[in-house]
C-alpha cells in the first residue's frame, strides 16, 4: 500500500536512518517478566562494541534498580534478538552478532520473574 | 408597507448560508479547489449537503457571544475569590497540567485544520460548517489558556504549554495524532477529527473530565469545559453528517472512509488512554472509571452509532474488540509508566492512598488486586524507604502512536506486545497489530515520525543528558517528580493550614 | 438493550432547568442520570423538546436553537423545526 498524496512520487526522509546517530546505532533492550521497567529502553551504541559490554555496562545502567538484578545467573540468561532465540558471542561486536540498527534484544532470566514472581 | 413573510428555519438557513456563495467566472473549479479529489473521494453534488442544526451565521455569532460573556464572568469571579483554593486537593491540578499541555494545543490544531477544510471543500454548506468549527476551536484554545492561567499563578507545570507540546516526549502522542490528520487531505482530516474523534470518542474526553472538575471543586474548568462542550454537540453532528454525505455521494467512497475510520478510531483510542489515567488515578474525587466510561460511551453508544451507518456498509472500526479486552489493564499500566518516568514529566505522580486503591479494586475486580495493587504497594514502600523509583533509560516508542511500548497481551498481562516490520531496509517497532497496519498502509509518511528519544540521541533536543533535555523542554526543577516531594504539595499544605507531609520539599 | 437509544446531556444550571422539565413532561420514557454539573437524559427511539412546553415554563418566547447554550453532548439524528428539537434513532 502507499500513501495518497497531493502530488506524485511523494516521499520524505527516514528520520531515524542510522546515519543520523553520529556513528552509533540504536539498540532496544527489554527484560521479560519485569514490568517495573514498563517498556524496553533505547540506547545509542557503536556497532563495533562487543556484546559483552552490553552485559557489563548497558544492562546494569538500565535494570540494576530491580531487586532481582543481583541474583541473575549470567550463564543461564536466555536472549531473544528481534524475536528469535539467540546465543550471543560476548567478545564479538554487535554487528558480528547480528545486532543491527533498531534491533530489539530481550533478556529472559529463568527463575527470576519479578517481585514475588509477579512479573513486575 | 406590507411586511415580508417571515422565513421558516430551512429558508432562513438557505438564505443565510448557501446563498452567501457565488459562482466562478474566470477560473475552473479544479483550479480553485485543487485539494478536493486526490484522496479518491467522489462528490457528485455538493448541494445535497444538509446541516442538521441549520445554524445561520448571525445566530452563530449571537450564541457564541453569549457563551463568552457567561464564561468570562466566571473567570473573573474565580480570580477575585481565590477559587484555586477550592479544589479538593493539589494533586487534582496535575490533571489540568496534562489537559493544558496535551489537549489545548489540539484545539488550536483543530482551528487550523478546519480553516483548511473550509478553504478546500467546494461546497458552501461544508465551508460554512468548517468556518464555524474553526472559530469554535480557536475559542476553545483561548478560553482554556485564559482559564488555566488562573492556576498558573499558584502551581508549577502550567507555564509553557505550547513550547512543551512541540518538544516533550509524551506530548508527541497527541501532536503526532493531530499532525497525521492535518497533513492528510481535507476529507481524511474531517473524517479523523469530526467523525472518529468528535463523534465517536469525544464524550469520553469531556463528560468524565468536566464532570470530574465539577466534583473536585474546579469551578473555572467546569465552565470552560461546558462552554466548549456546547459547541461540541454541533461538531459531533457535523461528523455524522460528513460521513453520511460522503457515503451517499458515491459507492467508491466506502472502502476509503472505512479505512480512515479504522485508523483514527485506533489512534484516538490510544490517545485517550491518558484521559483514562486521569479518570482513574488523578481525580481525588472520582466520577466513573475508565472501564465504565468505555462501556457507556463506546461499547453501548458507539455500537449504536455504527448501527446507524450499517445501511451504508460501514462496520465497527477494526480492532475495536481489542480496546474492550484492554479496558481492565490500560489505565494501570499507563499510570505506572508515567510514575516511572515522573522525573521527566511536567506534572507530578504519586501512589494512590488506601481508600483510592480500594476504589480501583472495586472498579476492576478481575485485574487490580491480582496485578496492579501489589505493584503500587511495592513502589509506595520503596518511596517510604527513600528509594522513589524512576526508570533510568529512555523508552522504546511505538512508531505509530508514539506511546512507550508498554502494552501487554490482555490474555497474558505480564507479556509485552512487540510487533515489527521492515521498510526500505530499516526495522520499525509497534505496540499492536493496529499500529503496525496503520504504518504498513502509509510507510512513506509514518517512517518520518519524530520520535523524541531518537531525536535526543540525534542531538536535536538540547544535549545528551536528562537535565539538558528538560531545560530544552523549559521544565523547571519544580515541574515534575513525586507529588509528596513537590512544591505544589508544600504550598498547598501551607495555604490550607494542613500538617506538612514529612517528605514534602 | 434491544431498543435503539438516543441521549442528550445538559448543563445542570438554571437556564437548562425548564428544558429538563419540558423533557420530563413530554417524554415519559426518558431516564435522567445525574452527574456532577451535568445530567444525561436517555430515551428509546426519540427524545423531543417542544418550544411550547419550554415557553409555558419560562413565560416568554423561546427558540429551540437556544438549546445550544445548555447542550453538553448528544447522540442520535437531529430533527429540528421552529417548534421542536428532537433526536431520533429508528
Amino acid at each position: 500500500m502507499a500513501v495518497k498524496a497531493a502530488y506524485e512520487n511523494y516521499s520524505g526522509p527516514n528520520r531515524d536512518a542510522v546515519e543520523n546517530f553520529h556513528g552509533n546505532q540504536l539498540v532496544y533492550l527489554g527484560w521479560d517478566e519485569h514490568m517495573m521497567f514498563p517498556c524496553a529502553g533505547v540506547f545509542p551504541l557503536p556497532p563495533q562494541m562487543p556484546f559483552g559490554a552490553i552485559i557489563k555496562e548497558v544492562v546494569p545502567s538500565a535494570f540494576s534498580l530491580h531487586p532481582d538484578f543481583a541474583s541473575i545467573d549470567w550463564g543461564k540468561v536466555e536472549w531473544l534478538l528481534d524475536g528469535k532465540s539467540f546465543n550471543p558471542t560476548l567478545d564479538k561486536s554487535l554487528e558480528d552478532n547480528g545486532v543491527n540498527h533498531k534491533s530489539l534484544i530481550r533478556m529472559i532470566t529463568p527463575g527470576l520473574n519479578g517481585i514475588n514472581n509477579s512479573g513486575f | 408597507m406590507e411586511q415580508a413573510k417571515k422565513m421558516n428555519m430551512k429558508e432562513k438557513y438557505n438564505a443565510m448560508t448557501g446563498d452567501l456563495a457565488w459562482d466562478f467566472s474566470y477560473k475552473t473549479e479544479a483550479e480553485i479547489f485543487p485539494l478536493s479529489d486526490f484522496e479518491g473521494i467522489k462528490i457528485e453534488d455538493w448541494s445535497k449537503w444538509q446541516d442538521p442544526f441549520r445554524l445561520t451565521m448571525d445566530a452563530y455569532w449571537k450564541y457564541q457571544g453569549e457563551k463568552e460573556r457567561k464564561l468570562y464572568a466566571v473567570i473573573d469571579a474565580f480570580g477575585q475569590n481565590n477559587a484555586h483554593l477550592g479544589v479538593t486537593d493539589a494533586r487534582y491540578i496535575n490533571a489540568l497540567k496534562i489537559f493544558l499541555t496535551a489537549v489545548t494545543p489540539l484545539e488550536y490544531g483543530a482551528h487550523r485544520g478546519f480553516a483548511m477544510t473550509g478553504r478546500a471543500f467546494p461546497g458552501v454548506g461544508a465551508q460554512v460548517a468548517s468556518q464555524m468549527q474553526s472559530i469554535d476551536e480557536l475559542r476553545h484554545a483561548q478560553t482554556q489558556l485564559h482559564t488555566i492561567s488562573q492556576y498558573n499563578k499558584y502551581f508549577d507545570g502550567l507555564h509553557d504549554p505550547f513550547h512543551m507540546f512541540d518538544r516533550v516526549w509524551y506530548l508527541s502522542v497527541p501532536k503526532s495524532y493531530f499532525e497525521d490528520a492535518l497533513s492528510a487531505g481535507p476529507f481524511e482530516f474531517i473524517t479523523a477529527i469530526s467523525f472518529s474523534f468528535e463523534y465517536v470518542l469525544t464524550n469520553l474526553l469531556f463528560m468524565p473530565f468536566m464532570s470530574g472538575a465539577a466534583y473536585n471543586g474546579d469551578m473555572a474548568t467546569v465552565n470552560f469545559g461546558f462552554s466548549a462542550q456546547s459547541d461540541e454537540s454541533r461538531h459531533m453532528t457535523l461528523g455524522l453528517e460528513v460521513i453520511k454525505f460522503m457515503l451517499e455521494q458515491h459507492p467508491d467512497n466506502l472502502p476509503i472512509i472505512q479505512r480512515w475510520i479504522d485508523k483514527y478510531f485506533w489512534r484516538g483510542y490510544r490517545l485517550l488512554g491518558i484521559v483514562g489515567m486521569m479518570m482513574d488515578y488523578m481525580l481525588p474525587k472520582r466520577v466513573m472509571s475508565w472501564k465504565e466510561g468505555w462501556e457507556m460511551y463506546f461499547e453501548q453508544n458507539g455500537k449504536m452509532l455504527f448501527d446507524d451507518l450499517a445501511r451504508y456498509g460501514i462496520t465497527m472500526p477494526k480492532f475495536w474488540e481489542q480496546s474492550v479486552e484492554e479496558k481492565e489493564h490500560l489505565t494501570h499500566q499507563l499510570w505506572l509508566t508515567f510514575y516511572s518516568y515522573g522525573h521527566a514529566a511536567a506534572f507530578h505522580t504519586w501512589i494512590p492512598d488506601d481508600s483510592e486503591l480500594d476504589w480501583l479494586s472495586e472498579k476492576y475486580p478481575n485485574t487490580f488486586d491480582k496485578y496492579y495493587r501489589p505493584r503500587l504497594v511495592y513502589l509506595r514502600e520503596q518511596e517510604k524507604l527513600g528509594k522513589r523509583f524512576y526508570n533510568p533509560s529512555l523508552p522504546q516508542l511505538c512508531q505509530t502512536c508514539q506511546i512507550p511500548m508498554v502494552y501487554t497481551d490482555p490474555k497474558n498481562p505480564t507479556k509485552r506486545v512487540y510487533r515489527e516490520t521492515i521498510y526500505n531496509g530499516d526495522r520499525f517497532h509497534f505496540c499492536s497489530d493496529a499500529c503496525k497496519e496503520i504504518f504498513e498502509h502509509e510507510p512513506e509518511k509514518m517512517s518520518q515520525a519524530w520520535l523524541p528519544p531518537h531525536q535526543i540521541f540525534q542531538g536535536n533536543c538540547g544535549g545528551a543528558t536528562i537535565p539538558d533535555v528538560l531545560k530544552h523542554y523549559h521544565f523547571t526543577e519544580n515541574d515534575g517528580g513525586e507529588f509528596l516531594h513537590s512544591r505544589d504539595n508544600a504550598n498547598w499544605n501551607l495555604w490550607k493550614g494542613l500538617t506538612p507531609d514529612e517528605e514534602a520539599a | 438493550m434491544s431498543e435503539k437509544m438516543v441521549f442528550l446531556a445538559l448543563q445542570d444550571n438554571e437556564d437548562a432547568r425548564p428544558i429538563r422539565e419540558a423533557i420530563e413532561a413530554d417524554n415519559p420514557l426518558a431516564v435522567i442520570t445525574q452527574f456532577p454539573g451535568v445530567y444525561k437524559i436517555d430515551a428509546p427511539g426519540r427524545l423531543v423538546i417542544n418550544r411550547e412546553s419550554v415557553e409555558e415554563r419560562i413565560g416568554r418566547a423561546w427558540n429551540p436553537q437556544d438549546i445550544h447554550l445548555s447542550l453538553v453532548t448528544l447522540s442520535g439524528n437531529i430533527d429540528e423545526t421552529e417548534d421542536y428539537f428532537a433526536l431520533e434513532r429508528t
